[in-house]
């Protein structure tokens, strides 16, 4: 039975690896999430084989399944598109509560797992679960935070407070001592301690952080929750959940990688947080005032201008997803195509809130994925673009990025849409962007302001197409 | 070589390396059997240590080959897939003495159901949003 159990796991480990391995491409990206969805089956059916199991342990553990598989089914199948980003910190938190549950599972019923008996627990056995708890507790509670400011329940305004670094070190070490203690001496109230100077951690450690920056900590927590399982693999001496862990928090710690480096920033620097908040206008320096005035234009304007266009490159940003304009957006694409002109769509790494949050919202309304663009492969097509249509983006666009070396977001890469001969910014007002740093190319003579809600704008040039 | 075909061979690899690993695995399993008893505490780490660094290189080359535009059905499959914690939840709930344990083991199993079925539709949903210009 051990050795069939163990091979199943085999088998699940690598159809997870393989469902990996199907995202490489789009069009063998759905079989990867069946392989997926097999490995997971495998792995609970062999586990509920295990030798020894009570009846009634069966009829809870199928309860179980039942009443969170059906809540899991009506949550994927009604969220919106826009509302992935708070979708995914919400099942990360439940991941990191889950770790925390089985390690307390672990330390009341060592003898399921083989490490020992109550009150007598392997040493060994006591530092891997409280690895496994402490990561688990800091996913639930930073994601439970990064739910609610993705969400809107919190201000996405980073928090932050005198001294705030200190008491996270503090209570960083003084982690580490209870572990210590814990391992010593195997006692309950320090398990449960360790749990809620965690929780408390993972608590701080989020609230510092601005909503701009959640593409990052979501990727973050996302390779915590792997290591929390990895963890408690760690602590039963399950291959299993070793595998999955390392590579779930592999691939979050390189989804993390790729998005600091989409801003040029250190992880640590956006750990610290508090980006964006010496007020914009202070930055904003000398420009405002005795620069030349915007030009700003109407709806009729644009659409008569792109009209003539032969090459349009769409720009979204996390403005689009706010005004849901997606589909409006790739109407007026449609209109454009049937003009004869050439339209794509270039993708800032950190557009949106979470990795890939654009594509999605362009796949949902039917851009086909060979026309979205990623940010090396398009820079150089804006040099013989007629038209950049930028709709809810501002400081990916921001030329500063590669000349101004006094400014906030010098050295991030940026989409190139200066060089296209008009540039068209879809926007609220004159606000400066998440970054709090002036657009100079707001001021330039051949960009045109479009200001107002970025569906009803896109939805008066449809109009103005259609004429 | 192209760096796709790198990546590629590099995770062919990774998986032989962790086919490797198992039956060193189940050798050292068989070996331990007639070691001394504190030979035995400390072998079962070595081993899953080994694994563990095996997978997260496996991970670091299958991950890097995930094209951007997929990045969100990434973070939604992972999510899927972490939680198969609920195997150490399926076993406390259903082998555990301790009534308390049974219950800790009950909560774990029914969240970690939310996200298996949660994550893995909502990545379905995601994916099949994903359609090529001569489809659309």
């Amino acid at each position: 039975m051990a050795t069939f159990q163990t091979l199943a796991y085999l088998v699940a480990s690598v159809l997870f690896i393989l469902a990996l391995r199907g995202l490489s491409h789009p069009e063998t990206s759905r079989q990867g999430n069946q392989f997926g969805m097999v490995g997971m089956a495998i792995a609970i059916i062999a586990t509920l084989l295990t030798p020894g199991m009570h009846g009634w342990g069966i009829v809870l553990i199928l309860a179980g399944l039942a009443i969170g598989g059906s809540a899991g089914a009506v949550l994927a199948s009604r969220i919106q598109m826009t509302a992935l980003p708070q979708l995914v910190a919400a099942f990360h938190s439940l991941v990191g509560m889950a770790a925390v549950f089985v390690a307390a599972a672990a330390f009341y019923s060592p003898q399921s797992f083989g490490i020992g008996t109550p009150g007598h627990i392997h040493g060994a056995s006591l530092v891997e679960m409280s690895l496994g708890l402490a990561i688990g507790a800091v996913t639930f509670s930073g994601s439970v935070i990064a739910f609610l400011k993705l969400d809107g329940r919190m201000s996405g305004a980073p928090i932050i407070f005198r001294g705030q670094h200190m008491l996270n070190a503090a209570l960083g070490a003084l982690l580490v001592l209870l572990v210590i203690a814990f391992v010593a001496t195997g006692s309950a109230w320090l398990f449960w301690l360790i749990a809620i100077l965690s929780f408390a951690l993972g608590f701080l450690l989020i609230v510092p952080i601005g909503g701009a920056d959640m593409p990052v900590v979501v990727s973050m927590l996302n390779s915590y929750s792997g290591w929390a399982a990895a963890g408690i693999g760690f602590t039963i001496g399950n291959l299993l959940l070793i595998v999955t862990g390392s590579l779930v928090g592999a691939s979050g710690a390189i989804l993390s990688y790729i998005m600091c480096k989409g801003m040029n920033r250190s992880i640590i620097n956006v750990l610290l947080g508090g980006f964006g908040t010496d007020g914009g206008a202070a930055v904003a320096g000398p420009g405002a005032a005795d620069r030349a005035p915007v030009k700003a234009g109407s709806p009729e304007d644009a659409a008569f201008i792109m009209k003539n266009a032969q090459k349009i490159i769409v720009v979204p940003g996390y403005g689009m997803a706010v005004a849901q304009a997606q589909q409006v957006l790739r109407e007026m694409a449609d209109l454009l195509k049937k003009e004869g002109a050439e339209v794509s769509y270039a993708i800032h790494p950190v557009a949106g809130r979470m990795p890939g949050h654009m594509n999605v919202l362009l796949a949902e309304a039917n851009v086909p994925y060979d026309e979205v663009k990623e940010l090396e492969e398009i820079n150089p097509e804006f040099a013989d673009a007629d038209v950049a249509y930028v709709i809810g983006a501002n400081d990916v666009t921001n030329p500063a990025a590669k000349t101004d070396k006094t400014s906030a977001i010098y050295g991030m890469p940026i989409l190139d849409v200066e060089r296209a001969k008009t540039v068209f910014f879809v926007k609220r007002g004159m606000a400066s962007g998440y970054a709090g740093v002036d657009n100079e190319l707001f001021f330039r003579p051949n960009t045109m302001m479009l200001f107002g809600d970025a569906k009803k704008v896109t939805q008066e040039i449809v109009q103005a197409l259609q004429r | 070589m192209n760096p796709t075909e790198l990546a590629n061979q590099a995770s062919e690899t990774a998986q032989r390396a962790l086919a490797l690993a198992e039956q060193a695995r189940l050798a050292a399993l068989q070996g331990a059997a007639h070691l001394e008893p504190v030979a035995q505490a400390a072998s079962p780490f070595l081993y899953l240590l080994t694994i563990f660094l095996m997978a997260c290189f496996v991970g670091y080359y299958v991950v890097w080959n995930v094209t951007p535009a997929l990045h969100s059905p990434l973070m939604g499959v992972t999510n899927a897939i972490s939680s198969v914690i609920v195997v150490g939840a399926i076993l406390a709930a259903g082998t555990a003495e301790s009534g308390l344990a049974i219950f800790f083991g009950f909560l774990a199993v029914t969240l970690a159901s939310v996200n298996i079925f949660g994550g893995f539709l909502v990545t379905r949903r995601m994916l099949a949003m994903f359609q090529s210009k001569k489809k659309a």
